[in-house]
C-alpha cells in the first residue's frame, strides 16, 4: 500500500488549489488523482474568457487560468496521476484508485481533499415525452465536442435551460456558424449570469424565453424538432400555448449535480440543498481529516470562488495532518433565513480566530433588498443589495469578535430582507 | 450461397433460435433491419420471468411460459447473462381483487405452477416491508424471475455467430420469392437465397409472412412506456410487484432489474405506427403515478430515464409457431409478446423440434455452448483487476464513471461476435452511459474508441445505425 499525507481527489481547479496551498502550509507528501488525461478539470474546454476577473484582476480563458495553477503544480513538485479513477475512499482514509499504468492502487492518506466537481443533469432526469433519436445531448457534452474534438454536434439548435453553459453555448455554436434558435427557460428567470445573458444571447439577437420549457422531442433517428409550451406558476404546461420548433439538436443546460457518490460511500453527512457535504469553516465534513471543496461542494458560479474555497480546504487538510487545528471545537450551524438556499459553511467553529466568510444563494429574484446577519439574535450586519440573483452566489461575514461572543446553543441566520 | 435456413428478425426470439439450430451442421443467416440485435422489444420490456399464471390454460402462451421458466436459469448460466429468480407479487387493493388473485392462482395450478401462495397484508409486510397502504393481499410466485431482456439476446446473438451463423445487419426484407424450392429475400440493395425461412419478425412478422402470401396474421404495435430510476432505489422492493391484470395486459410493475436499478411501468397503448417508441406525457404520468400505488417510495424524483417499447400483439391473442398454410418451408414465429421473453428458450427448443420433421439435423462436432463471461470491471475482485490489467491496461481506464466500465470492456464489446457497431450497441453490451449522468461525460469518448477500433470517422459514428448521426463535419 502506498502511503501519502494528503490524497486529492480530482485535478481541476479545487483540486490544484487546494493542494497549493497545503504544499504553502508545510505538507510535501502530496498526490492528486485526477480521472481525465491532463490536469485543469472541465476548465480544459472552456475556452471563452471571464475567467479569473476576482482572482487574478484579469481576464482569462478557461485552459489560461487552469495553466497558471497546472504550472504551480508543475513548479512545487506536487506529484498527480492523470487518466486515474478514484472508486473507492474508505472511512480509514485509505483511497482506491486505478489507471493503465500502475493497475490497481491503494493508498492510506492521513488526509483527503474531495473536488471531483459536478456533473450535468440529463435528459433523463427531465422526463421529456417524445421520441430518443440522436441529437439531444447536454451543453457541456456539445462543448467538448466543438471546443475538444473538433466536430459540429449540430446546425439548428434549441437550448433548454439559461444555466451559464447553455449561454455559453448559445454563442459558441453561433460563431461556429450554427443557428441557435432560442433558449427557453423554465423558471421566470434565467439561473445564468446576467454578463453571460448580455454577451452571449443580447449581443447575438438569440431570444431567451422564461417560463417556457420543451415537452416533447421529435424524429425517430436523429432529431427533427421539439414542441415547446409556456408553464404556469406551478411550472406546468399550459395547454394551447405549444408551439413546434423544427431543429436538429436539443443542448440541455438544466442544472449541475456535484458528483457525490465516493462521498456518500464513506458515509459522510449530506446537504439535500447543495447535494454536497456538510462542512465547517476550513470546509472539513463530519468525517475528521476529510475535506471537500469546489463544485463537489456546492455549485459555483465563478471558478474565482471555487480557487478561494480550495485554499481554505488546503489549508484545513495542513493543519488537521500537522495537528493544528483548533482543539475541542464547538460548532453553531449557520441557519437559513427567508429567501436563503443554502449557505457553505453549514456550521462554523467559534474557536475559530478568523473572520468567516459565509457563501450562499437565493432561491429568486430581489430587487433593492438586504442581506442579513444575525448571531444570537442580534443583527451583526445589514448589507443593501440591488439585485439578488438565484444565479450568483453571494457572500457575508462573520467578524471574529462576533464569533469569540458566541455560545455553542447561540443561532447564526443568514437572510434576505426588503428595504 | 444458398442458405439452409434464414432467420428474419435479430430479437430475443430470432437469436435464441439462431443459437438453438447452430448446434447442428447447418448455413444459417440472421437477417436484422436495423444496425444490431435487440433493437426492438427485446431492448424495452420488463425483463421478466414469469412464473406462468396469467396465460390461458391450454395455449401455446401458457407451454411456453412454463417450458421457458424452467430452462431459462441454465440458459443464462451459458451465456453468462444476469438472472435472478427473485419471486413475484401480484398486489389486490380491494376485496375484489383478492378473488382475482385466487383466480390467478387456479389458473396457475392448470398451468402446472409451482411455489404459489396467496399472502395476506401481514404477511405481504413481512416479504416486502415498502408496500403502499392500500394492499390488502398478494399473489406470491416463487418460481418468477428477472433476466436483462437485451444482454440475453446479444448473448444468445454471439454465441449463434460463435457457432457459424451470419449476422447480416440493416437488411431490412422488402421481397419474397419462392422457386424450385428456394426462397430469395431481397432488401433495397441484396439478395439471399434459402431452402427455409424462419419469421421472427416481430411487429413485421405479419406484413413478412403476406410476402409470400400468407395473410393469416395481424399484429398490432402495443406500446409500453417505462421509467428506470436510480440504484439508489434499486432495493426498495426484492420482488417483481404486480398490480392486478386486465384485457391490455399484466398492469403496471415495479421490479428490481438485474443491474440494481428499479424499473417501473409499462402503460399499454395500441397505436397505428409500429415504429413510433416515442413516449407521451400521458403514459409517463399514467406510470408514475400507478407505480406509487404499490410502492409509494418507486418515486420518478430518482429517475435516470424513460422509454418505450411496442409489444407485437396478434389478434388471436396467443403466440403462432408452426410452418405458414402457405408455405411448409416457411415457419411463422409470431405475435410473441409477454411472455416472449420468458418463452425464449421453450420457443426454440420448439421451432428446432418443428425443423426436425423437415430437414436433418445432424450436430456439429465443433458446438460451443457457451458464451464466454465477459469481464466486468465493477463485478471483479480487486485481485481479478489486477490481473486483467497486467495482461491488458485497457481494463484499467474507466470510460463511464457512473457505471465504472473500462475502455478494455467497450473494445471487448466492438470486438465480440456480433459486437457493437454504435453507441447505443455499446451501451447495452457495457452499461457506458446507462447510469446517471446518461452518457453526459462518457458519450464522446465511446464515439472516439467506436471510431478508432471500427477504423472509421468519428463523424461516421451514430447513435443506433440509419441516420442517428451524431456529428456533423469539423469545426471551421
Amino acid at each position: 500500500m502506498l502511503k501519502f499525507d494528503l490524497v486529492v481527489v480530482g485535478g481541476g481547479p479545487a483540486g490544484m488549489a487546494a493542494a497549493l496551498r497545503a504544499r504553502d502550509c508545510g505538507i510535501k507528501d502530496i498526490i492528486i488523482l485526477e480521472r481525465a488525461e491532463t490536469l485543469g478539470g472541465i476548465l480544459e474546454q472552456c475556452i471563452h474568457t471571464g475567467f479569473g476577473l476576482h482572482y487574478f484582476g484579469e481576464e482569462l480563458s478557461g485552459p489560461e487560468y487552469a495553466a497558471r495553477f497546472i504550472e504551480l503544480v508543475e513548479e512545487q513538485k506536487i506529484e498527480y496521476k492523470t487518466d486515474t479513477m478514484v472508486t473507492d475512499i474508505s472511512e480509514d482514509k485509505i483511497v482506491t484508485a486505478v489507471n493503465k499504468e500502475d493497475g490497481l492502487l491503494k493508498i492510506q492518506a492521513k488526509a483527503v481533499i474531495l473536488a471531483m466537481g459536478c456533473r450535468e443533469r440529463p435528459r433523463g432526469a427531465l422526463s421529456i415525452a417524445g421520441t430518443r433519436g440522436s441529437g439531444i445531448m447536454t451543453a457541456g457534452t456539445a462543448q467538448k465536442y466543438v471546443n475538444m474534438d473538433g466536430y459540429m454536434p449540430g446546425k439548428k439548435i434549441v437550448i433548454l435551460g439559461s444555466g451559464d453553459i447553455g449561454l455559453i453555448m448559445a454563442r459558441r455554436m453561433t460563431l461556429e456558424g450554427a443557428e441557435v434558435k432560442m433558449v427557453c427557460e423554465l423558471m421566470p428567470y434565467s439561473g445564468g449570469l446576467t454578463r453571460n445573458i448580455v454577451q452571449c444571447l443580447d449581443d447575438f439577437g438569440i431570444p431567451l424565453y422564461l417560463s417556457t420549457t420543451v415537452i416533447a422531442t421529435h424524429g425517430t433517428t436523429r432529431l427533427e424538432g421539439v414542441t415547446i409550451a409556456q408553464v404556469d406558476d406551478k411550472l406546468q404546461p399550459i395547454p394551447g400555448t405549444e408551439k413546434y420548433v423544427e431543429c436538429d439538436t436539443l443542448m440541455l443546460s438544466v442544472g449541475l449535480i456535484p458528483e457525490n457518490e465516493l462521498t456518500k460511500n464513506i458515509g459522510i453527512s449530506m446537504d439535500r440543498i447543495t447535494n454536497g457535504a456538510v462542512v465547517n469553516e476550513m470546509r472539513q465534513t463530519d468525517h475528521e481529516g476529510i475535506f471537500a471543496c469546489g463544485n463537489v461542494l456546492h455549485v459555483h458560479d465563478l471558478v474565482d470562488y471555487v480557487t478561494i474555497e480550495a485554499q481554505t480546504a488546503g489549508e484545513g487538510a495542513a493543519k488537521y495532518i500537522l495537528g493544528q487545528q483548533v482543539k475541542d471545537p464547538v460548532y453553531v450551524n449557520v441557519t437559513t433565513g427567508n429567501g436563503v438556499r443554502y449557505t457553505v459553511p453549514q456550521m462554523v467553529n467559534i474557536k475559530s480566530k478568523d473572520d468567516i466568510k459565509i457563501y450562499f444563494r437565493v432561491g429568486q429574484i430581489y430587487k433593492n433588498s438586504k442581506v442579513v446577519l444575525t448571531c444570537a439574535g442580534k443583527v451583526v450586519s445589514a448589507k443593501k443589495k440591488v439585485k439578488l440573483a438565484p444565479g450568483e452566489m453571494e457572500n457575508v461575514i462573520i467578524p471574529d469578535e462576533i464569533l469569540a461572543t458566541l455560545k455553542e446553543t447561540d443561532e447564526i441566520k443568514v437572510e434576505v430582507a426588503e428595504v | 450461397m444458398i442458405y439452409d435456413i434464414v432467420v428474419i428478425g435479430a430479437g430475443v426470439t430470432g437469436c435464441m433460435i439462431a443459437r438453438a439450430l447452430s448446434k447442428y451442421k447447418l448455413n444459417i443467416a440472421l437477417l436484422e433491419r436495423t444496425n444490431d440485435v435487440a433493437m426492438g422489444a427485446s431492448k424495452a420490456n420488463s425483463g421478466i420471468v414469469h412464473a406462468g399464471f396469467d396465460a390461458k390454460p391450454g395455449t401455446l402462451k401458457a407451454k411456453m411460459n412454463l417450458r421457458g421458466n424452467e430452462l431459462m436459469e441454465d440458459v443464462c448460466r451459458e451465456l453468462n447473462v444476469p438472472y435472478k429468480r427473485n419471486g413475484s407479487l401480484v398486489l389486490a387493493f380491494a376485496e375484489e381483487e383478492m378473488a382475482t388473485l385466487h383466480e390467478l392462482y387456479d389458473r396457475g395450478i392448470s398451468n402446472g405452477v409451482a411455489g404459489m401462495s396467496v399472502l395476506n397484508r401481514e404477511e405481504l409486510l413481512t416479504v416486502e416491508p415498502n408496500i403502499g397502504d392500500d394492499a390488502v393481499g398478494a399473489l406470491r410466485a416463487e418460481t418468477a424471475g428477472i433476466v436483462c431482456p437485451y444482454s440475453l439476446t446479444i448473448a444468445a446473438a454471439e454465441n449463434a455467430v460463435a457457432n457459424g451463423v451470419e449476422l447480416f445487419r440493416n437488411f431490412e426484407v422488402r421481397a419474397i420469392d419462392f422457386a424450385n424450392d428456394i426462397f430469395t429475400l431481397s432488401s433495397a440493395d441484396r439478395k439471399i437465397e434459402t431452402k427455409y425461412v424462419i419469421n421472427a419478425a416481430g411487429l413485421f412478422a405479419d406484413e413478412i409472412a403476406a410476402m409470400i402470401g400468407d395473410n393469416s396474421l395481424h399484429i398490432t404495435a402495443r406500446r409500453g412506456e417505462y421509467y428506470i430510476l436510480d440504484k439508489s432505489v434499486g432495493n426498495l422492493v426484492t420482488h417483481t410487484i404486480f398490480q392486478c391484470p386486465s384485457k391490455m395486459g399484466k398492469g403496471i410493475l415495479v421490479a428490481p432489474t438485474t443491474h440494481g436499478n428499479l424499473l417501473i411501468g409499462p402503460s399499454a397503448i395500441d397505436i397505428d405506427d409500429k415504429d413510433d417508441v416515442s413516449t407521451t406525457a400521458e403514459g409517463l404520468k399514467e406510470v408514475s403515478t400507478l407505480a406509487l400505488k404499490s410502492v409509494p417510495g418507486a418515486s420518478t424524483r430518482f429517475a435516470i430515464t424513460s422509454f418505450s417499447g411496442n409489444r407485437a400483439h396478434e389478434d388471436k391473442n396467443d403466440f403462432t409457431i408452426e410452418p405458414s398454410s402457405v408455405n411448409g418451408h416457411f415457419i411463422n414465429v409470431a405475435g410473441i409478446e409477454s411472455p416472449g421473453l420468458t418463452g425464449s428458450p421453450a420457443i426454440a427448443e420448439y421451432v428446432e423440434n418443428i425443423m426436425r420433421n423437415l430437414i436433418a439435423l445432424q450436430p456439429k462436432e465443433n458446438y460451443i455452448a457457451t458464451r464466454e463471461k465477459p469481464f466486468r470491471y465493477h463485478l471483479a475482485t480487486d485481485d481479478e483487476r489486477r490481473a486483467v490489467i497486467t495482461k491488458n491496461p485497457s481494463y484499467g481506464r474507466i470510460i463511464c464513471r457512473c457505471e465504472s466500465i473500462t475502455e478494455g470492456e467497450i473494445m471487448d464489446a466492438i470486438h465480440a461476435p456480433a459486437g457493437a457497431r454504435d453507441v447505443d450497441g455499446v451501451k447495452r453490451r457495457t452499461r457506458a452511459g446507462m447510469g446517471r449522468c446518461q452518457g453526459g461525460f462518457c458519450g464522446s469518448k465511446v464515439v472516439e474508441i467506436l471510431a478508432r477500433e471500427l477504423g472509421i470517422e468519428e463523424n461516421a459514428v451514430t447513435k443506433f445505425g440509419a441516420s442517428s448521426d451524431i456529428l456533423y463535419e469539423r469545426t471551421k
